[in-house]
């Protein structure tokens, strides 16, 4: 890619993952919610594969670590709901404490419940990108 | 009226799975299926005068928008993403293979 | 000045019989990367259509998801044969396809004509989540209340999906040992 292209990127990769963070994070407040925070937190590692290349890329964020990241997110999210079977007896129910309204630390288990779902969509997604581009044995890049 | 343009827009998608020789052409059809779907869904939910489903802090929202239709409709965009990644993979080996698109071609080559 | 105010049945016309074109357009022309951009147009269309129905979580996400769906048809029509040589139209299949559309449209047009009117639907368990949600859960976003806290279930069983897909894009691409199998 030319230079443009990778200066731009350089500059502005880092703010479309911490805007992915806020709308993740801010979910239960304003729209937005754990999808589309995750998927636009992968589209800012897909970002940095189109402009820098696969090899370069890599480094930051590769296959392996994104397998890991996706299980992760999707075992944190059937603990969540787990914890409420074990501690109140009933599955999937919102056992922490509701707070005020318009707080960010407010609705009991819906913030984690996101932050799980960004992790699980964002990697999911990044992986799917990725096999389907650097595919080597008798295709073209 | 709207309603019904929503289903001629369904329609111009099943037209697309139906009838076209293109594999890629069908899983465009498929995507416009799937756009026919989640605009009827929101649609049906639409209340006149109404207010995005979300509270304010400085007013008071009285009449609100059906957030359930919403709900559904958030998960059906997320799993038509993977559903199209699939068809897309599936496409992509079809070609490494028989070397085209063409689904009557496919057919004929049993290899 | 006056101002003409339009409701929102007006605006959603143009913008229905602006993605039946666009669509048209997707199916019928030859060169795939035009095809691409022009659903791309509908998937924008379909994006302006949800803010036009106070949906602005949905329009997020098919915003974003719209980006994605077009890098993935990018790199499955880039580099492709893609004009066939002509052969002798099916009319058979066209034919039956087109009077099954027609049927349908027909049939369809007496069904929704049962649905309430556009714009006062019956929201009979919506209004208890409404009236009951920012007590219950404590969040002020009804969408993520009901997809996270009512219906709980269906977030979980799409998270699942999403897993499965992943999984099947990546049995279906990895071909590196059936390759070495098949020259050997």
């Amino acid at each position: 890619m030319t230079l443009i292209v990778k200066e731009v990127t350089r500059l502005t990769v880092g703010l479309i993952f911490l805007f992915g963070i806020y709308i993740m994070l801010h979910g239960h407040l304003t729209p937005g919610g754990g999808f589309a925070g995750g998927v636009i937190v992968a589209l800012s590692f897909i970002h940095m594969v189109l402009a820098y290349g696969g090899d370069f890329a890599t480094k930051k964020m590769n296959s392996r670590i994104a397998t890991i990241l996706e299980s992760l997110g999707g075992l944190m999210f059937l603990s969540l709901a787990l914890l409420g079977l074990i501690f109140a007896g009933v599955f999937f129910l919102n056992l922490l404490p509701k707070g005020m309204p318009f707080e960010l630390k407010s609705a009991g288990i819906i913030p984690l419940c996101n932050i799980a779902i960004c992790i699980k969509v964002g990697a999911g997604l990044f992986l799917v990108f990725t096999l389907l581009t650097m595919f080597k044995p008798g295709g073209d890049k | 009226m709207i309603y019904f343009l929503c289903f001629v827009l369904f329609c111009v998608g099943l037209y697309g799975i139906l009838v076209k020789r293109n594999l890629i052409k069908i899983i465009i059809g498929m995507s416009i299926l799937d756009y026919a779907s989640y605009l009827f869904l929101v649609l049906v939910g639409f209340r006149m005068e109404g207010r995005a489903p979300i509270y304010d802090k400085a007013q008071e929202v009285k009449n609100m928008v059906d957030p359930i239709p919403q709900a559904l409709v958030l998960t059906a965009i997320v799993i038509g993403l993977a559903v199209l990644a699939l068809m897309i993979s599936i496409a992509v080996r079809l070609y490494e293979k028989y070397g085209t698109y063409d689904i009557t071609e496919i057919r004929k080559l049993r290899g | 000045m006056e101002y003409i105010t339009l409701t929102e049945a007006d605006q959603l016309i143009p913008l229905l019989v602006f993605m039946i074109i666009g669509s048209i357009v997707a199916l019928e022309i030859d060169d795939m990367l035009s095809s691409v951009i022009a659903i791309g147009a509908v998937g924008v269309g379909v994006t302006i259509s949800f803010l036009i129905l106070k949906a602005p979580d949905l329009a997020i996400t098919q915003l974003v998801v719209e980006i994605l769906c077009l890098i993935l048809l990018v790199r499955a029509t880039i580099k492709r044969e893609m004009r066939f040589p002509r052969k002798h139209a099916d009319y058979l299949r066209i034919i039956s396809a087109l009077v099954l559309i027609f049927l349908f449209l027909v049939f369809s047009y007496s069904a929704l004509m049962g649905l309430p009117p556009f714009g006062m639907p019956i929201m009979k368990v919506a209004s208890e989540y409404i009236a009951r949600g920012i007590h219950e859960t404590g969040a002020t976003n009804m969408v993520a209340s009901v997809i996270l806290d009512y219906r709980g279930y269906d977030t979980l069983i799409e998270a699942s999906i999403l897993f499965t897909a992943v999984l099947g894009v990546s049995v279906v691409l990895r071909s590196v040992g059936r390759i070495r199998n098949e020259k050997s």
